[in-house]
């Protein structure tokens, strides 16, 4: 195993992990460019829609969600990589997770501001979205709490809240060692952001107090977003949407996911700010054993939802299983299988297949197979509705296609702008004594 | 509450000539689709009427049945919506607030029979079509859901007449646009809770039943068609 971060001397650790932030390279430049430009063609695809109507969707009857609630779903799962990581990680004191938390908690920040706008998005009138939160307004209109729609409001608000917290927590030691020596910009930047931080014990036990109670709250909360998120289908009286599976299923899956995001994104961490010596083997071998344990519990759920359906043969729920399994929709699940279960567990089973390179190509695999997942979950059901004379297809339009091609670019653009502002890893986690320091 | 308003549908005289879906259009200001609109699914009907065949051709047997909102006392559509712009009526109607509805299709999902429409562009209508808009009946815009009322409009008028003339509204004063139109008079609207009208008879006949009544919906439509 390679030689692990902590026994670096700290200030060469301080330099590694602060020089990233100044400075632009070429490729930084380029690759923030390109983010902006596929960025802005999804933002002129939505403003065409908003103009046009949602009729320049695939939507139609009776597929009436698709690929804006498929993104949904897949960003609030990916936002799932930080919070179960880091929470877990530090709730359990695994001690090699200090260069991993960080990066993962800022893949949940801005995977739930992706994820948070497909609700809007995806409104027939995305203009009055701010109907739905309980504001006081002078018709004594309240929204209605019966529906799972506000649930899934209130969990994401309250998630979204707990993981800026959670991510800004242990970024304050950090900025205030930013704010000493800096240009003058950043210098205040860091300054009002570290909120007087000074180091003393005092405040290191108030910060080291709030970070553990941060870390209880937000498994809960990340737990019962997701499931939250499930029940917008689960509690619809559709064929194959009516489960009880579908809370633990999607909390399962959005795990599965959310790990897989993390490999890439720590993949590519390493290779472009060279913290090889950072993110080490043993954080990729540990983190892929979790990818490999989530790949097998995905498979166990994704049994469980289909067999029992198959068993039970009824007809409306056969429909579904049918559309799903053998005709139109097929292809995306046999791939979703191939992709979320056969590849990641041939390349993570086997100890000589598990390289860096390789348990990234797996964790690529899964992104893209537990997006199909939910494409499977949502579509199907809807074309495949109670009374047969109703059922339909669909197909996306190019901007759908925009919209979410967007997002990804939304994705590599926030976590650019990130990298350059703040630390990817922790730097004061390193630092063996504090006391000893200056 | 006063009323409880039903239909009766008899599948044995229906013939399928969708007279109901033209006079729904004209009554309601459903907009018309040209063929490639409703290539691309862009059709709205509040009513429709389904085929199912039965038997291999030549030997085929077509059955009719026009499905519109089923008016359910337990509607699956209710409860979904964030914004309260699907609730239930005192009279038992299902009613869609056009101007409150912000367009989440989560009703649309949630409905078993597949009767709610959305305004997918905004609603235009060919000259000169645009001129025999009905006034008592709202214009809706680009981005809302919309479903058969039953024809409220028509319910409040005759409500309205009766209420001047000082008399109790009587069985069959109120139509909507399809069961009058229907020229195989196979559909009957009128007054569930009252056990005289022709409705409350018709649906306690023995060839009555619901649609996808097991669902636990309460449907208000009630289908009548002979054993076989």
């Amino acid at each position: 195993m390679a030689s692990t971060p902590e026994l670096l001397p700290y200030q060469r650790i301080r330099e590694d992990l602060f020089r990233p932030l100044s400075g632009i390279s070429r490729a930084y430049a380029l690759t923030t460019a390109v983010a902006f430009v596929v960025g802005a063609a999804g933002l002129i695809a939505w403003g065409y829609q908003l103009r046009r109507g949602m009729g320049v969707t695939g939507l139609g009857r009776p597929v009436f969600w698709g690929f804006y609630i498929v993104d949904f779903v897949f960003w609030i799962g990916i936002s799932h990589a930080g919070t179960l990581i880091s929470a877990i990680l530090r709730l359990t004191n695994a001690a090699w997770r200090k260069p991993v938390t960080r990066a993962a908690e800022a893949i949940t920040v801005f995977a739930l501001m992706i994820g948070g706008m497909f609700p809007i998005i995806h409104l027939g009138r995305a203009w009055l979205f701010y109907w739905l939160l309980p504001y006081p307004n002078s018709r004594l209109l309240w929204p209605n709490f019966r529906s799972p729609l506000l649930w899934d409001l209130t969990a994401i608000v309250t998630y979204m809240t707990g993981s800026v917290i959670y991510l800004y927590l242990p970024l304050i030691p950090d900025m205030a060692q930013l704010a000493e020596h800096n240009t003058p910009w950043r210098r205040k930047f860091y300054r009002a952001l570290s909120l007087g931080w000074t180091g003393s014990d005092r405040q290191w036990h108030a910060l080291e107090r709030a970070m553990k109670l941060m870390a209880c709250l937000i498994l809960a909360v990340a737990v019962s977003v997701h499931t939250v998120v499930a029940w917008d289908f689960a509690m619809a009286l559709a064929p194959m949407w009516h489960s009880t599976i579908f809370g633990p299923y999607f909390v399962a899956g959005a795990i599965f996911s959310g790990i897989a995001a993390l490999i890439l994104v720590m993949a590519a961490l390493r290779k472009v700010l060279r913290l090889e010596s950072y993110l080490t083997r043993r954080h990729f071998d540990n983190l892929a054993r979790l990818l490999l344990l989530m790949s097998l519990l995905w498979l166990y759920f994704t049994v469980s939802e289909n067999l029992t359906v198959w068993y039970g043969n009824d007809p409306k729920e056969m429909a579904v299983f049918g559309a799903r399994t053998r005709a139109h929709y097929a292809p995306y699940f046999w791939t979703m299988v191939v992709l979320n279960f056969v590849i990641p567990f041939v390349v993570l089973g086997i100890r000589r297949l598990r390289t860096i390179a390789n348990t990234a190509i797996a964790a690529g695999c899964v992104v893209v197979g537990m997006w199909l997942e939910r494409f499977v979950i949502v579509v199907p059901t809807l074309a495949n509705p109670r009374l047969a004379s109703a059922s339909g297809s669909y197909a996306p339009t190019w901007v759908e296609g925009a919209i979410t091609a967007a997002t990804f670019a939304a994705m590599v653009m926030l976590y650019m702008i990130f990298s350059k502002l703040f630390p990817i890893i922790a730097v004061w986690e390193f630092k063996p004594h504090e006391q000893e320091d200056e | 509450m006063e009323h409880r308003w039903g239909m009766a549908i008899d599948l044995d005289r229906c013939t399928g000539c969708e007279a109901c879906v033209v006079a729904c259009h004209a009554e309601n200001n459903l907009p018309v689709s040209n063929p490639e609109q409703a290539a691309e699914g862009r059709t709205a009907h509040w009513i429709r009427v389904d085929r199912y065949y039965q038997g291999e051709f030549p030997d085929v047997k077509v059955k009719y049945m026009p499905v519109l909102c089923q008016q359910c006392d337990n509607a699956p559509c209710e409860p979904v919506c964030p914004v309260y712009a699907t609730y239930h009526n005192p009279e038992g109607l299902n009613v869609q607030v056009y101007n409150r509805c912000v367009g989440t299709f989560y009703c649309a999902n949630n409905c078993p029979y597949t009767v709610r429409y959305f305004n997918w562009f905004a609603p235009e209508w060919p000259e000169p079509l645009e001129l025999q808009h009905n006034p008592d009946v709202a214009v809706r815009m680009g981005g809302v859901m919309e479903k058969c009322t039953f024809c409220i409009q028509r319910i409040k008028r005759a409500k309205e007449d009766a209420a001047q003339e000082k008399r109790p509204l009587a069985d069959g004063e109120v139509q909507p646009a399809c069961v009058q139109s229907c020229p195989a008079e196979a559909m009957v609207f009128g007054d569930l809770d009252d056990p005289q009208s022709k409705v409350s008879r018709l649906a306690a006949n023995g060839r009555a039943t619901r649609l996808l009544e097991e669902l636990g919906t309460k449907p208000k439509v009630f289908y009548l068609e002979r054993a076989k």
